[in-house]
């Protein structure tokens, strides 16, 4: 069995995760990644997708929507702005969301916020997926 | 002397203010320990992103980025957070004072109010205002925090304001609190420059587009611990001076009552004198 580290989720309102754990995954801005314990040192900044942590046989899935995480080989710390476990994501909602943003997009109207609405689609996107992990 | 029923009168009045402001002392200490949690909570976040920033900024050296010098703008954007309330002793008052008694020329700032008795007093003194927040104060979310950050960044990105400060009342202990003024931007590199193995920290995207999107968040995260210490501060502020204020009263009513019964007894002797005058009168 691989070496564990020590993976630590904290966010403004709580310390939403602190366990050692296995391998953890998620979306960066340059891609997908997955760390093992004994990562070169790195910092690397939150995409909205799915954040997978395997503690031996268990996996555990949660909605991860912004913030950074700084990767040493012992311990990793997520610095999540929002971030949620799958019974907390009305999926009612999301997919409302989902389709609000891809309205906005397909318009493409003058004045709308491309940015934005393709985060927003993003973020629901993230959450439909995990909702339906549950 | 006053009559007996001025006495009494008074006395009623003195008491049923002391038990408003005995409720009140229950409600903010009720919520200080709610906001005092959640500043707990929050300190972890802060701590990590503090260290993060500075390790950053520090391998980053003479690194040349629009976030860490000012620009050519004279204006400064000041986040004053106050209460939206009142009946807090100096909370307020010492924020709007902190702000208008220093070095500053009024008509450099851009005042970007969160708590309405800040704005209402700037903007009765005549001072620039941005953009309100208020509503955020009375229950703050990051997500307030991130809406104030994105507005301020992006007057600083488009040359509005060179400068961004934020005034708000910081929270030591129950019964200290300090009013705060910390500057935003263009953030100031120390010279602590650790030597530990966070230094070494390696970035990805690149150094300057992660402080791209990093300072941003850190920025978020000062404003958000910002608005949190204020709302306790706010009430422990309040809490002290109702409780003061239910002391106040219980030493105005102890007087009252002392002067109440001597104004009762006068009155009984009084009567017994005529009484007993009368008496010899007709005898």
């Amino acid at each position: 069995m691989a070496e564990k580290f020590k993976l630590t989720i904290v966010t403004p309102d709580r310390e939403f995760f602190n366990e050692e754990a296995d391998m953890v995954e998620f979306n960066t801005t340059e891609g997908e990644i997955g760390v093992y314990a004994g990562h070169a040192p790195l910092t690397v900044i939150v995409k909205p997708g799915i954040l997978t942590i395997t503690q031996g046989e268990a996996v555990k899935n949660a909605a991860l929507h912004a913030g950074f995480v700084q990767i040493l080989p012992q311990e990793i710390t997520i610095l999540a702005e929002i971030i949620e476990w799958p019974a907390e994501i009305d999926e009612a909602r999301a997919n409302a969301a989902k389709q609000r943003a891809e309205g906005r997009l397909a318009e493409r109207g003058g004045n709308i916020d491309v940015v934005r609405a393709e985060a927003a689609l993003m973020r629901s996107i993230a959450r439909i997926d995990v909702a339906k992990m549950k | 002397m006053a009559s007996m029923r001025d006495i009494k009168r008074r006395k009623s009045s003195v008491q049923s203010t002391q038990q408003i402001t005995k409720a009140m002392k229950l409600v903010s200490t009720v919520k200080l320990q709610r906001a005092k949690g959640r500043a707990e909570k929050s300190k972890t976040y802060f701590n990590c992103m503090y260290e993060t920033v500075v390790s950053m900024l520090s391998k980053a050296g003479d690194i040349n980025h629009p976030y860490l010098k000012a620009n050519n703008s004279a204006k400064k954007a000041v986040i004053v957070i106050t209460g939206s309330r009142g009946l807090a002793g100096g909370y307020n008052s010492n924020i709007i004072k902190l702000v208008r008694d220093n070095e500053w020329n009024k008509d450099d700032l851009i005042i970007y109010p969160v708590g309405s008795k800040g704005r209402d007093t700037f903007t009765r003194l005549g001072y620039e205002m941005g953009e309100d927040y208020s509503a955020a104060i009375d229950e703050p979310i990051y997500a307030d925090a991130m809406t104030i950050s994105s507005q301020v960044l992006d007057d600083f990105a488009t040359g509005k304001v060179g400068e961004i400060y934020v005034v708000y009342t910081g929270f030591k202990n129950t019964v200290t609190h300090i009013p705060t003024r910390l500057k935003l931007l263009p953030i100031k590199i120390e010279d602590e420059r650790s030597d530990d193995d966070k230094a070494v920290l390696d970035f990805e995207p690149e150094t300057e587009d992660a402080i791209d999107l990093i300072i941003p968040k850190y920025i978020t995260s000062l404003i958000y611990g910002a608005m949190i210490e204020a709302v306790a501060s706010e009430n422990a502020a309040r809490m002290q001076a109702m409780d003061n204020a239910t002391n106040n009263a219980d030493e105005i009513i102890s007087s009252l009552s002392l002067l109440y019964n001597r104004a009762r007894q006068s009155a009984i002797t009084q009567e017994l004198t005529e009484i007993i005058a009368g008496a010899q009168a007709i005898s």
